[in-house]
């Protein structure tokens, strides 16, 4: 055995007895450093002759591989058990609960508002808006109810001691009908437009409050007829419950603003103890609806906003917003709806991005996460 | 309004059954409300003859009856009742039969040791009335065996919702012409049993108010007897609601219900003079038959004697000269009143009646002669007596309606394709004289038919609404236009955003407590009802905040930790020309605990007004607000807390929105636990965004890294950072890409007066990199900007 061979095991041996990376660090230079014994060694190469080079150099090389390996080896063995120890340290209890986000909601009014608004963009209707503090000759008088109209008793109407400069009655509307007079006045004919909005009845139990919400629908143009209306609401309510099976049955009513005017029922199955609506009302099981009012704009209605009723005509509908929440996502108390109890508000509201698009569906679907 | 089968079928000759008839109504535009069926209820009662009575063996008040059912063998039954015997007819339940008066269901018992199979029923125990001494007696002729309920002439009840425009169907008899022309069968005629009047009527009748009385028709009965009604108005009167009183009451309530013909008797003994219809005097009172007094003024139109005021036209009669049992002679009145005036008279009265209801939406003008013929023929036949000739003061309106129809308005309105002659055929079944010219004369009691598309509402519900076919509406080629203004869209993303922010969206009331809105208003004068439902819900709101700030304490209430609600609504101000000025605006609460106590602090952490701070401009930037351009000023309002509330605005006087912690004072006055966060965003100060391109601006990255450079000033300790950071950033706008605060600090090493405020100061270069020389002179002019609001760089 050669001196190196010796020097080679004794390095090796203090290598692997090392247990800092210091001491690695030592035995690195001591072997490999500019002064090393394997530095040194690998120097009496130059002055050797070419044959005895051939014979030696491989040896040293050897050695110096061997050693560099090892040195490798022990300096990641140490680094690992150092990392080791550090991580042992670093334990998270992850059982205890992440920083909670709080989660926000969007009132069923307002997302059915946004389904009914995505319908019905589709069928051509704008959104129009108007006062809800109104004068009488909007609310009634316009709309065919003159001021001795028994129809105007039975609106359970919310006045103002307060009356405009026209000597108009103030008062809050009793539905969302005026908008028609506006939308036309302003906007003039051929019309396509929704009105959702609030409206006032002075009226209170478990089925009533004293504020909702309405949608009126409104459409004049030449040529529009019963069929177009039965057509839209048909085609409404499919989108908006999307079922195909909705039925619908039309009963002969009365408005004054609309002639003729018809109530619109629709069909409804019992499904645990709840009404779904759906299938033939006439059918086993099932029953009838009433859901919306709606008929033809009567032509003193068309004339008193400043169409000439011999051009244009038209149809009209007004149904409960808060009503259709109920129907569809199973609310049963009005009441909560404006109480803003937060845990109604989380149950029953929907997620920020709950955004309705025809592509998606316009209904959000139940989830099942709600507790 | 209520009526039986049987009394429909008084008029209407049909072979059609309760099903068809109440899809027909429905159909028709009379919406079936209710169909209860009182057979249902005496199913297993029959009409029975009593054989045998004998004493029981075991009990002295007993009996025990052998009872002919009218099949099989006769059964042996217990009975109690006192004038139970031998060869009475009566009523028996047989087991199975349910008892109405109590729900018992009978069987075959024993009672003290004797069988019984059934149980003799009285009247009160069928729940025909109160009667209850004694089992019913059934006349002689009563045919043995057969149902009680076919018998005592029971009969499905349909309740019906009669529209106000249809007053000549708030009669069976317009119902049953309805029907009839619907196809339900024949519509009879009206019979008028024949009577003999005899002189000319004893007391005089006048019009004096031809305006509000154009028509007082009526005449006198002698020697009546007014006793009980017979079965069969009772049983009709009873289908419609209505309880027997006296045979003469009944019977003008049967014209009423009958043929929506409200009319009056009066007890001439009670009466003195002329009986006129004549305007009331302000103040003028009278006992009204329901027992309340009413104060008249002038506008009133009544009936009146010399003595004084007897009846409230159209409305309700007095209870001094009403009939009675002893009435032996009366008057009756069939009258025609103005129908506005009736409703105003009865709105400002408060009253009701059924009479009311009819005048109001207007009787059948060509219906008095016979309506008074019929009601004098029916006490004639009923009570007795002789009546004198009829005496008609003015006449009801006479002039018939002519409306010239296009029967191809049905198609063009109604959207449904009629024949000719069936639209004829229609009309004219309903009363319409079609001339051949389709100039249609209306029936003096269609008051609503006001053009033709009142004629193609008959001709349409008449064949069915349910024949018209939808026909799509027709839509622009393509996919469907954006329809929402900016200004839904912008509260569509409002919304969403607070959601997203995890916020609740709330809907609150309209209206408040006075105390609530006047808290808010600012001096603006409120809106206040005139009748609300109870004060509480009295004045509109001029915020948004105190309906969220109650529903924030409800939540407490219930134990919530905390609130985060917002609502999107209106304010409602007082506009131009008395017209309300309503403005859409965003209020926000944050109340409660931000976040609860948890394991990582242990403590709970409230909300504080940077909170709100953030939502504010979190919300402003969403509805595309230009948030880097906006000014933090003061002035919040009294309700916020004067040192932690702020409004941000554009130039200084355009409110965008405010926020911050609520006073202490507001917190007191809502009865809620502080401190309450509050932001306010009005979207009608929101400027309207300019351009509609998508394309965003270029990108344009720049080339050389940014370069970043501390600074720590002391400065007065009531300077605002955000001054401090205005000047900087104004110091060299160039090459200042953006000036942050991040420490403020007063205390140990800091004058008294005086607190640190550290800045980063970010340095974005252009074509060259920063040269030391270049760095120092935007330092040096940092330095020299601050001074100028009194601070100093810190050594």
């Amino acid at each position: 055995m050669t001196d190196l061979d010796q020097q080679k095991l004794a390095a090796l041996a203090a290598i692997s007895a090392a247990t800092t990376l210091n001491a690695i660090e030592a035995e690195r230079v001591a072997a490999l450093g500019k002064k090393g014994w394997v530095s040194l060694a690998l120097k009496t190469l130059g002055q050797m002759a070419p044959d005895e080079r051939q014979q030696v150099a491989p040896a040293i090389q050897a050695i110096r591989a061997e050693v560099s390996d090892a040195l490798t080896a022990r300096k990641d063995a140490l680094e690992a058990e150092v990392l080791g120890a550090r991580l042992a340290s670093e334990n998270l209890d992850l059982t205890l609960p992440a920083p909670e986000a709080p989660r926000g909601s969007v009132h069923p009014v307002s997302q059915v508002m946004d389904e009914l608004a995505e319908i019905f963009a589709d069928l051509g209707f704008s959104v129009a808006t108007g006062p809800e503090i109104e004068d009488d000759w909007h609310n009634f008088t316009a709309l065919n109810m003159a001021e001795t109209h028994p129809a105007r008793a039975m609106h359970d109407t919310f006045y103002f001691p307060d009356r405009d400069e026209a000597g108009r009655q103030m008062l809050l509307r009793t539905h969302t009908s005026p908008v028609q007079i506006r939308a036309m006045v302003e906007q003039g004919a051929p019309l396509r437009i929704i009105a959702p909005g609030r409206v006032y009845r002075s009226d209170s139990d478990a089925t009533h409050t004293p504020m909702f919400h309405q949608i009126e629908g409104l459409v004049i143009d030449r040529g529009i007829h019963l069929g177009h209306l039965k057509w839209t609401l048909e085609t409404f309510l499919k989108a908006f419950f999307e079922r195909d099976d909705i039925v619908l049955r039309l009963r002969p009513s009365y408005f004054p603003f609309t002639e003729p005017s018809v109530e619109v029922d629709v069909g409804f199955e019992v499904i645990n103890g709840r009404r779904v609506l759906g299938g033939d009302g006439n059918a086993p099981g099932h029953g009838w609806m009433e859901l919306l009012g709606s008929g033809m704009v009567n032509r003193r209605v068309i004339a008193m906003a400043g169409l000439d009723p011999d051009e244009w005509q038209g149809f009209a509908w007004g149904l409960g917003v808060d009503r259709l929440a109920m129907l569809k996502y199973g609310m049963d108390d009005l009441r909560a709806f404006f109480d803003g109890d937060v845990r109604w508000l989380g149950h029953y509201g929907f997620a920020p991005l709950d955004v309705p698009t025809l592509s998606a569906g316009v209904g959000a679907k139940e989830t099942g996460t709600r507790a | 309004m209520k009526f039986s089968l049987t009394w429909l079928k008084d008029h209407l000759e049909t072979i059609a059954g309760l099903t068809e008839i109440v899809d027909a109504l429905n159909r028709i535009g009379h919406e079936v409300e209710a169909v209860e069926d009182p057979s249902e209820r005496l199913a297993g009662f029959r009409v029975a003859q009593v054989l045998t009575a004998a004493p029981h063996p075991d009990a002295d008040k007993l009996q025990v009856l052998t009872v002919d059912t009218g099949e099989g063998d006769p059964l042996q039954v217990v009975c109690g009742a006192p004038n139970a015997r031998a060869g009475m007819k009566g009523v028996l339940g047989l087991p199975g039969a349910t008892v109405p008066a109590n729900g018992m269901v009978l069987r075959k018992s024993a009672i003290r040791g004797v069988e019984s199979n059934g149980m003799m029923c009285s009247v009160r125990e069928l729940e025909l009335g109160d009667e209850h001494s004694g089992i019913i007696e059934l006349p002689a002729d009563a045919p043995v065996g057969t149902s009680f309920a076919e018998y005592h002439g029971t009969s499905p009840v349909i309740e019906v919702a009669i529209t106000p425009n249809r007053p000549d169907c708030m009669g069976v008899y317009g119902i049953a012409r309805d029907l009839a022309a619907a196809g339900l069968g024949t519509l009879k005629l009206i019979a008028i049993p024949s009577f003999e009047a005899h002189d000319p009527c004893p007391i005089e009748i006048r019009t004096d108010d031809p305006e509000g009385c154009p028509a007082f028709y009526g005449r006198v009965i002698r020697g009546v007897t007014n006793g009980a009604s017979p079965e069969w108005l009772k049983q009709r009167l009873a289908s419609a609601g209505q309880r027997p009183i006296s045979a003469i009451v009944d019977i003008t309530n049967y014209l009423m219900l009958g043929w929506g013909r409200p009319a009056h008797a009066y007890d001439t003994a009670k009466l003195s003079g002329a009986v006129v219809a004549r305007r009331a005097t302000d103040g003028e009172e009278v006992l009204a038959l329901n027992e309340k007094t009413y104060t008249l003024d002038a506008s009133m139109t009544v009936i009146a004697d010399d003595s004084g005021v007897h009846d409230i036209a159209g409305i309700m009669g007095g209870e001094h000269s009403g009939v009675s049992e002893d009435t032996t002679d009366v008057l009756l009145e069939i009258a025609y009143f103005n129908p506005e005036r009736i409703g105003v008279t009865g709105r400002k009265l408060g009253l009701s009646s059924d009479a009311r209801t009819r005048f109001e939406r207007g009787v059948d003008p060509g219906f008095l002669d016979d309506g008074l013929d019929l009601l004098t023929a029916l006490i004639v036949q009923i009570c007795g007596g002789e009546p004198s000739e009829a005496v008609r003061a003015g006449a009801a309106p006479s002039a018939p309606k002519v409306v010239p129809f296009d029967p191809a308005l049905t198609m063009r309105l109604g959207g449904i394709d009629v024949p000719q002659a069936e639209q004829k055929r229609i009309l004219e079944s309903l009363g319409f004289a079609v001339g051949a010219d389709w100039q249609v004369i209306c029936p003096p009691r269609r008051h609503d038919i006001e053009g033709a598309a009142d004629l193609v509402e008959e001709v349409v519900r008449i064949v069915g609404l349910d024949h018209v076919a939808s026909k799509p509406l027709p839509r622009v080629d393509g996919v469907a236009r954006p329809t929402a203004t900016p200004q839904q869209q912008i509260e569509r993303k409002l919304r969403r955003t607070a959601a997203a922010r995890g916020f609740n969206e709330a809907v609150t009331w309209s209206f408040l407590p006075v105390p609530d809105a006047g808290h808010f208003s600012d001096g603006a004068k409120l809106w206040l009802l005139e009748n609300p439902i109870s004060d509480d819900m009295r004045a509109m709101r001029l915020s948004l905040l105190p309906g969220l700030i109650a529903a924030a304490r409800r939540n407490a209430d219930r134990g919530a930790d905390g609130s985060r609600l917002f609502e999107i609504g209106r304010r409602y101000f007082r506009g131009d020309g008395g017209a309300s000025d309503e403005r859409t605006t965003l209020g926000m609460v944050l109340a409660g605990e931000k976040t609860t106590r948890g394991w990582a602090t242990g403590k709970a952490v409230v909300f504080d007004a940077y909170d709100a701070k953030a939502e504010a401009l979190a919300l402003l930037e969403a509805a595309g607000a230009p948030v880097g351009n906006l000014q933090i000023m003061g002035e919040a309002g009294p309700q916020f807390h004067p040192g932690q509330s702020a409004t941000l605005r554009l130039g200084p006087k355009t409110v965008l929105a405010r926020f911050g912690a609520l006073h202490p004072a507001t917190l007191k006055a809502f009865d809620i636990d502080g401190p309450v966060m509050a932001v306010e965003i009005f979207l009608d100060a929101i400027p309207p965004r300019r351009g509609n391109a998508f394309a965003r601006p270029a990108y344009a990255p720049p080339a050389l890294q940014s370069v970043k450079r501390d600074f720590a000033f002391l400065v007065p300790a009531d300077l605002p950072a955000g001054d401090l950071l205005r000047a900087v950033r104004g110091s060299d706008k160039t090459n200042i890409a953006d000036a942050r605060v991040f420490d403020v600090f007063a205390g140990q090493g800091v004058p008294e007066g005086q607190k640190s405020l550290a800045i980063e100061v970010t340095l974005q270069p252009g074509e060259a990199s920063y040269k030391d020389a270049d760095l120092k002179a935007i330092s040096d002019a940092i330095v020299r900007a601050a001074a100028k609001l009194g601070a100093e760089l810190r050594g």
